[in-house]
C-alpha cells in the first residue's frame, strides 16, 4: 500500500507544478491545492500509516495500552489544511477581482508596461 | 579629543533642527566650532614639538578590535591644524560667499560633518577606526560635491567622486583587515613592532596593492584622478576645503601614516614613484591647457599630490621631510588661490581667463593674495614655495643609481609647469588692461577677501622665517613618518649649490613660459581631440557597459512572467536534489515495509487518480474544480481508512466550503483558453514529471530511515496525564501547541478580513484603468 501511495504523492505533485506553470490564473490555484493535497499526504506517509487505531485514549484507560497511529503528523496536517482552505479562499476572491478589472484570467495581462523602459 | 573629533558631528545633526536659526547672518556664528578646534590643536604644539605623543583611549567594540584609539602625534597634529585652520577660513569666506543660499543650513551640516570625518581620519590610531572615518569622508564629500543638486554635471561628477573614492575605499579595507589579520592587532601604535615581519610576508605585495588602490583613488593619481576635475563643480569655498587641504590629501596621509610599518622596500618605492612621477607630470601638463580657473586649480592640484606621492615613494628622510613641507605649502598657496578665484568667480561672473584681467585696479586686496600666492607656488625665494621647492631637489637630487637625473629633471619640469599654471591664476586675472565691463567690479565683504589674503601673508611669513614652524611642527611630522627622532632646521640660505641652480632654472623658465605663451580655448581644443585616450573616457565607458549588463542580466531573470520564475526556481532543485540523490549512495526503489492491500482502497486511489487527470485535462472550468473536489474527498477517504478521524472530517468540510466557494465565485468566467503550445506543454510536463518523480523517491528514501517515535509518545502518555484529554491530536492542537493554533486563528482571521474586504471594495470608474 505504502508503494501505492508514494506514487499517488508524485502524481499529485508532478500535476501540482504542471498547473502552477500554466498562464491561467485558475490553473495556477487549482495547481496550489494539488500540491497542497500531495503535501499533507507526504507528511502523513512518513508519520507511518496504521490501520484502525487513532490517537484516542480509550475512556476507561489514563493512556494508551495498544499501538496508536502518529499523532504528530495528525496534528500538522490539521493545521495546514486549516491554513490552505485560507490562503485558497482569499485567492479566489483575489481572481475573481482581478477578473472583474482586466476582464482577463491570463497572468500575462498583469504585468505592467514600465518593464520595458529599463 | 573625543569631544573634538565628535563636535563637528553634532553640530551636523544640530543644524537638522535648528538650521532655519543659521540661514542669515548667524551663520558666521558656526565658524566658532573650526576656530576653537584649531585652538585647541594648538595649545598641543609645544607638547609635540618636544617629541611626545598623546594617546586617547576609549573602547568601543573591543571583541572585534574596533576601538576610539586617538593619538596625536607630528603628522596627526600637522594634518589638524590645517583642517581646522583651513576649515576656519572657509566656514567664515563661506558664510559670505553662500550668502542667503536656499540651503546654507545643509552646506554647513556637509561642512562640519566633512571636517569631523577628516579629524578622525588623521587622529586615529586604529586602522578600522581611521576606514570608518575614510569612507565617511567619501560620504561626505559625495554631498558637499553635489551640493548644487539642481545642476545634472554636479550630481554626475559626485556620483563619479563617490564611485571612485568609495570603490578604492573597498579595496582599502581589505588591505588594512589582511593587515590587522597577520600582524594580530588593528592598533597602528602596535603594528610597528610587526613591521618587519610583515614585510617579510608572502602577502605583503598583496597588502600593498590594496592599500595603495585605495590611496589613489582617494588623492587623484593617475589613472584614478579624473574625478577631482569633475568636483570642481562644487561651490568654490568647497574645492578650497577639498583640495588644498583635506579630502584629497587623505591618501597621502594614509601613506605617510603606513610607511614606518610598510615602506622601504622595493614594492613601496617603485610603485609610488612611477605612478606619482607620472601623476605629477600629467596634472602639470595638463594645467597650462585649461583656461578655467578651477580647470587649472584642478590639475595642478593633481601634481601637487603626485609630488606627495613621490616624495613618500623616495622614502629618504630629505624625502619625507620635504612631503611635510610641501604638504603645508601646497594647502596655503593653493587654499589661497582657490578663495580667490571664488571671489572673481562671485564678482564678475566668469571663471574664463581669457576674459579676466586688470582686475588688481578694483580688487586691490585680493590681487595681493593673489600675486603672493603665485609667488609662493612659484617658489620664488623668501617664500614658503621657495623651501618647499629646494627640499624637493634636494630629495631627488640624494637619491641612487641613475634616480638623480631622471627624477630631478621630472621635479623640474612639473616645478616649471606648476609655476606657469599658478601665475596663470595668481597674476594673470589681475594684470594688464581692466576691461570695460568690469568698471563697475567692486570690493567683497571683508569675509571674503581677508582669508585667502591672511593664507597667502602666512606663504609669506613661513617662507621668510622657517623657524617659525621647522621645530614645532615640520620636524615632529617628519619624525612620525620616520619613527625615529628626526631634527634638520629648514634654511632659506643653502649656499651657491646645484639645488639653488635648479631653482633658478625652474623659476627663469616658468616665468618665460608665462611670458610666450597666451592661454586661448584653441589649446584646450588641441588635446581634446586625444580625450578617447584619457581613463575618464574608458571608465565611462566601462560603467556603461556594467549597466547595460545589468539590465540585460535582470531582463533575462526578471522578466515579469510568473511560470518562468517557477521553472526556473523548480528546474534549479530537481537538478540540485537529483544530483544529490544520484550520489548519494544506493537508491531503495521499494519502501522496506508494506502493508496488505484491500480492494476499496485500491478503488479510491483509481478514482483519485482520474480525478487529477480530469483535473489537468478538462476545459471546462466547472469540471475541473468538481474534480478537484473529489481528490479532496478520496484523499478525506485515505484519512478515514488509516485512524485520523479528525483529519478526515476537517478535509470534508474544508472542501466543501472550498468548491462552494469557487463555484459561487468563479462560475460565470469563461472556459479555460488553451495558450500553450504543444512544445511547451511537453517541456512543462517533463520538468514536472521529474519533479514528481523525485518526491516520490526521496519519501521512499526517507520511509526507509529508522523511525524515532520519542515525541509521539510523549503526547501519547502525557495527553491525559498532563492535559486532561483523550483525543491525543486534539490535545496537542488545543494545548501542548495551544499558541500556536492561537496564531493561526489569527492568519485565519487575516484571510477573512482580505476576503471580506476585497469583496465590498467598490472602485471608482477612474480607478478602474
Amino acid at each position: 500500500m505504502e508503494l501505492l501511495l508514494v506514487i499517488l504523492i508524485g502524481v499529485l505533485y508532478a500535476t501540482g507544478i504542471f498547473m502552477l506553470l500554466r498562464r491561467s490564473m485558475v490553473k495556477l490555484l487549482i495547481g496550489l491545492i494539488l500540491l497542497g493535497n500531495g503535501a499533507n499526504l507526504l507528511i502523513f506517509l512518513l508519520g507511518r500509516i496504521t490501520k484502525g487505531a487513532p490517537p484516542v485514549i480509550d475512556s476507561a484507560a489514563k493512556f494508551f495500552t495498544d499501538v496508536y497511529a502518529d499523532p504528530i503528523p495528525q496534528a500538522l496536517i490539521l493545521t495546514a489544511i486549516v491554513i490552505s482552505f485560507g490562503l485558497q479562499a482569499f485567492a479566489i476572491v483575489l481572481l475573481k477581482r482581478v477578473y472583474v478589472l482586466i476582464n482577463s484570467d491570463d497572468l500575462d495581462d498583469l504585468n505592467t508596461p514600465e518593464e520595458e523602459d529599463i | 579629543m573625543l569631544i573634538a573629533v565628535l563636535a563637528g558631528l553634532f553640530v551636523s545633526v544640530l543644524l537638522i533642527p535648528l538650521g532655519r536659526l543659521f540661514k542669515g547672518r548667524l551663520a558666521v556664528l558656526i565658524s566658532l566650532l573650526p576656530t576653537s578646534l584649531f585652538a585647541y590643536f594648538a595649545s598641543f604644539i609645544p607638547t609635540i614639538a618636544n617629541g611626545e605623543a598623546i594617546s586617547f583611549h576609549y573602547p568601543w567594540v573591543p571583541s572585534l578590535g574596533v576601538d576610539f584609539h586617538f593619538r596625536l602625534d607630528g603628522l596627526s597634529l600637522l594634518f589638524s591644524l590645517l583642517i581646522t585652520g583651513i576649515g576656519s577660513l572657509v566656514f567664515l569666506y563661506a558664510s559670505s560667499y553662500l550668502k542667503g543660499h536656499r540651503y546654507l543650513d545643509r552646506f554647513y551640516a556637509y561642512l562640519s560633518l566633512f571636517m569631523a570625518s577628516m579629524l578622525g581620519l588623521v587622529l586615529a590610531d586604529n586602522v578600522l577606526l581611521l576606514f570608518i572615518f575614510w569612507e565617511l569622508t567619501s560620504i561626505s564629500s559625495f554631498f558637499l560635491i553635489g551640493f548644487n543638486n539642481e545642476d545634472a554635471n554636479s550630481r554626475k561628477s559626485s556620483l563619479t567622486a563617490l564611485a571612485v573614492t568609495g570603490g578604492g575605499g573597498f579595496l582599502l579595507m581589505a588591505g588594512l583587515i589582511l593587515m590587522g589579520h597577520l600582524s594580530g592587532t588593528y592598533a597602528i601604535q602596535e603594528m610597528l613592532n610587526a613591521s618587519s615581519f610583515l614585510k617579510a610576508h608572502p602577502w605583503y605585495p598583496a597588502i600593498l596593492a590594496l592599500i595603495f588602490a585605495g590611496a589613489f583613488t582617494k588623492s587623484a593619481q593617475f589613472p584614478f584622478h579624473f574625478w577631482l576635475p569633475g568636483a570642481m563643480k562644487a561651490p568654490t569655498p568647497i574645492s578650497a576645503y577639498l583640495h588644498s587641504a583635506t579630502m584629497v590629501k587623505a591618501g597621502v596621509y594614509l601613506l605617510a601614516r603606513l610607511y614606518p610599518i610598510l615602506g622601504g622596500t622595493e614594492y613601496w618605492t617603485y610603485p609610488l614613484i612611477v605612478v606619482g612621477g607620472i601623476t605629477m607630470f600629467y596634472g602639470a601638463f595638463h594645467s597650462i591647457f585649461r583656461t578655467d580657473l578651477k580647470s587649472i586649480l584642478a590639475y595642478s592640484t593633481i601634481s601637487a599630490l603626485g609630488i606627495l606621492v613621490f616624495l613618500i615613494g623616495i622614502g629618504t628622510e630629505q624625502a619625507l621631510l620635504a612631503a611635510a613641507v610641501f604638504i603645508l605649502v601646497h594647502a596655503l598657496y593653493k587654499a589661497s588661490l582657490f578663495l580667490t578665484t571664488g571671489v572673481l568667480d562671485h564678482e564678475t561672473g566668469t571663471r574664463e581667463i581669457t576674459q579676466l584681467g586688470g582686475l588688481r585696479k578694483v580688487l586691490l586686496p585680493l590681487a595681493i593674495a593673489g600675486l603672493l600666492a603665485a609667488l609662493s607656488s612659484a617658489g620664488l625665494p623668501f617664500t614658503f614655495g621657495f623651501i618647499g621647492k629646494d627640499q624637493i631637489y634636494e630629495a631627488t637630487l640624494h637619491t641612487e643609481g641613475i634616480m638623480p637625473i631622471v627624477l630631478t629633471s621630472l621635479a623640474v619640469i612639473t616645478n616649471i609647469l606648476l609655476l606657469y599654471a599658478g601665475l596663470l591664476v595668481g597674476l594673470k586675472p589681475f594684470a594688464g588692461k581692466l576691461p570695460e565691463r568690469y568698471q563697475a567690479v567692486h570690493l567683497p565683504h571683508w569675509l571674503m577677501w581677508t582669508p585667502p589674503l591672511l593664507l597667502a601673508l602666512m606663504g609669506i611669513a613661513f617662507g621668510a622665517f622657517p623657524a617659525l614652524i621647522d621645530a614645532s611642527l615640520l620636524n615632529p611630522a617628519a619624525t612620525a613618518m620616520i619613527n625615529e627622532t628626526f631634527d634638520s632646521p629648514l634654511k632659506l640660505w643653502h649656499g651657491f649649490n646645484l639645488v639653488l641652480l635648479l631653482s633658478g632654472i625652474t623659476l627663469a623658465l616658468g616665468a618665460l613660459l608665462y611670458l610666450m605663451r597666451k592661454p586661448s580655448s584653441k589649446s584646450m581644443a588641441s588635446i581634446e581631440r586625444f580625450n578617447y585616450l584619457a581613463p575618464q573616457y574608458i571608465f565611462g565607458k566601462l560603467a556603461r557597459a556594467v549597466r547595460r549588463f545589468a539590465a540585460r542580466y535582470t531582463r533575462t531573470l526578471h522578466n515579469g512572467f510568473l511560470r518562468v520564475y517557477l521553472f526556473r526556481i523548480i528546474m534549479f532543485a530537481v537538478l540540485l536534489l537529483g544530483f544529490r540523490l544520484f550520489t548519494g549512495g544506493p537508491i531503495q526503489w521499494i519502501p522496506a515495509h508494506l502493508s496488505p492491500i484491500s480492494v476499496y482502497e485500491v478503488a479510491v486511489l483509481g478514482i483519485l487518480i482520474a480525478a487529477i487527470f480530469l483535473t489537468v485535462n478538462t476545459s471546462s472550468r466547472l469540471t475541473a474544480v468538481v474534480a478537484t473536489s473529489v481528490i479532496g474527498y478520496c484523499i478525506c477517504l485515505l484519512f478515514v481508512f488509516y485512524s485520523a478521524p479528525d483529519l478526515a472530517m476537517t478535509q470534508f468540510t474544508i472542501d466543501t466550503l472550498t468548491v462552494v466557494l469557487f463555484v459561487l465565485v468563479l462560475f460565470r468566467l469563461p472556459p479555460f483558453l488553451n495558450l500553450a503550445n504543444r512544445r511547451d506543454r511537453i517541456r512543462d510536463w517533463l520538468l514536472a514529471s521529474s519533479f514528481g518523480a523525485i518526491i516520490a523517491l526521496i519519501t521512499i528514501q526517507a520511509m526507509n530511515q529508522p523511525f524515532d517515535d520519542a515525541v509521539s509518545k510523549f503526547y501519547g502518555e502525557n495527553a491525559y496525564v498532563l492535559a486532561k484529554g483523550k483525543n491525543v491530536v486534539n490535545v496537542i492542537l488545543v494545548d501542548f501547541r495551544g499558541i500556536d493554533t492561537m496564531f493561526e486563528v489569527v492568519v485565519l482571521s487575516i484571510a477573512a478580513i482580505g476576503v471580506v474586504s476585497l469583496l465590498k471594495l467598490k472602485l471608482k470608474a477612474s480607478e478602474k484603468e
